[in-house]
């Protein structure tokens, strides 16, 4: 234990390098994959036949295939089509298009779950279609996808661990540096562990706080149901 | 009755595949008037509504708004909209959104006004259906009877010059109704023109200047409440209209 705790200390700086990385990673993966998302979502709901068709594309591949051939699809083939990226940038590009593809199903529920009954409201006062998504569909439609949605970001920063493959400096690479420099595999994937729970416990905590934040009076029961 | 066309339909006709929900309807709509429209369900009053303020097209057919044929191609659906009010049975509030603000938002995202402005224009129309007092209460918070009322208020404070009311108090509980339809016999006596479709016959009868009977898609006959009430001219009108005082029963006040 003492040993555990003396080797945790030791390497503390480079953990916590490791996770600000692994934390970046994820609020980057997040922001990209919630813009990508959204335009996925509102491209399957009510795009024309271009954009709806991209979006379905885009959904399936990106759902349909693991996120590690992603990563190592966007590093090894980008360079083939002369377009050179640093790592940090393939992993962000791979983290967000993968997240996106997810976040546009969540999105996409709610908004049909919202109905056309809210969209001929908004029209019949004389908002366009577009300021009908944008006032009144999307504001109720995200509140909506808030509990489901609440899993991406968890469910991102653990999946950040595998852009350690193409060598990113995240909390997953400097365990097995540390792993290799102490020969205490154990020890090390598990400094690692912990900071990933505290890390995965915060962000639970904050969602459940900015759910309880979106909630709409009236609708209370719902959203404890929900 | 010389007061000038608000409304103005022409051999109107609205087909959904194999169905057809109306044909050749007309209809004029004065300055002022209340017009009732009564009839079976299923008959093509709500989808008639619904085509009158563009928020369905017709197969064919003009629509005429103060002269202007709004079924030409290249109208501005949206500015057409702005100027018809609609209700709707289901109220559809925007219910992430106070009473107030539901007002409010047509006058600030489709009038432009400052939202101050706004705010005073918004309150002054809760005021007028009562509910001044409820102007921080979301949807969610209100009886039936008040979120009709506020949706009232929303199509009230874009200043339609004709109002749609599509069966507005169908969703509602009996005890509920009398306050809706008060607001509207209020709006009535204010001179809003008004086209209303309902089974509330104390309202149509004490309220309408003119009762349109519709079924299977087309306008039987139509007259002042009184006549229609009395003389009905048609047999099916006869039918119609001892059916629903049998269920409804005869001395319905509104």
């Amino acid at each position: 234990m003492s040993a555990f705790l003396e080797l945790f200390l030791r390497f503390l700086p480079d953990l916590l390098s490791g996770a600000g990385m692994t934390l970046l990673l994820t609020a980057e993966g997040l922001t990209a994959g919630f813009v990508l998302g959204l335009l996925a979502a509102l491209g399957r709901t009510y795009g024309g036949k271009l954009w709806r068709s991209v979006s379905i594309a885009y959904i399936e591949l990106f759902r349909g295939t693991p996120l590690l051939m992603q990563v190592f699809m966007l590093y090894y083939g980008l360079p083939g089509l002369g377009i050179t990226l640093s790592r940090e940038w393939v992993a962000f590009l791979a983290l967000g298009l993968n997240s996106g593809a997810y976040q546009a199903e969540y999105l996409r529920g709610s908004i049909l779950a919202i109905g056309e009954g809210q969209m001929l409201a908004g029209r019949a006062i004389g908002l366009s279609r577009w300021a009908t998504i944008f006032h009144i569909i999307l504001p109720q439609a995200i509140r909506l996808a808030i509990p489901a949605w609440a899993n991406e970001p968890v469910s991102l920063l653990k999946s950040t661990a595998v852009v350690f493959l193409i060598a990113v400096p995240e909390l997953m690479a400097k365990a097995k540096a540390i792993a290799a420099k102490t020969y205490d595999p154990i020890g090390s994937y598990l400094a690692a562990a912990l900071i990933y729970l505290v890390m995965v416990y915060l962000l639970d905590a904050l969602m459940k706080w900015s759910e309880s934040k979106a909630v709409i009076p009236g609708f209370e029961s719902e959203a404890k149901r929900a | 009755m010389a007061s000038s066309l608000i409304l103005q339909a022409k051999n109107l006709t609205k087909i959904y595949g194999e169905n057809v929900i109306f044909r050749d309807i007309s209809l004029d709509v004065r300055k002022g008037e209340t017009i009732v429209i009564i009839g079976p369900s299923g008959t093509g009053k709500s989808t008639l509504l619904r085509c009158l303020n563009l928020l369905t097209r017709v197969n064919s057919g003009q629509i005429f708004l103060e002269g202007r044929e709004i079924t030409a191609p290249g109208t501005n659906e949206d500015q057409v909209r702005e100027q018809i009010g609609m209700v709707f049975q289901n109220f559809l509030l925007f219910n992430h959104l106070t009473a107030l603000e539901n007002v409010m938002l047509g006058l600030t995202k489709v009038k432009k006004l400052p939202k101050e402005q706004a705010r005073q224009k918004a309150m002054q129309e809760l005021s007028r259906v009562g509910l001044a007092d409820r102007a921080g209460h979301y949807p969610a918070q209100l009886s039936g009877g008040q979120q009709q009322r506020v949706a009232i208020a929303r199509a009230l404070a874009m200043d339609p010059k004709v109002m749609l009311f599509d069966e507005p108090t169908s969703a509602l509980d009996p005890e509920l109704i009398g306050e809706v339809l008060g607001v509207m016999a209020q709006l009535a006596r204010d001179n809003m023109t008004m086209l209303v479709v309902t089974h509330e016959m104390g309202f149509a009868r004490e309220v309408a200047d003119r009762i349109v009977f519709m079924e299977k898609g087309s306008i039987v006959e139509q007259g002042a409440p009184d006549d229609l009430f009395e003389r009905p001219q048609h047999a099916r009108t006869r039918e119609f209209l001892w059916k629903i005082t049998e269920l409804y029963g005869k001395k319905e006040k509104p």
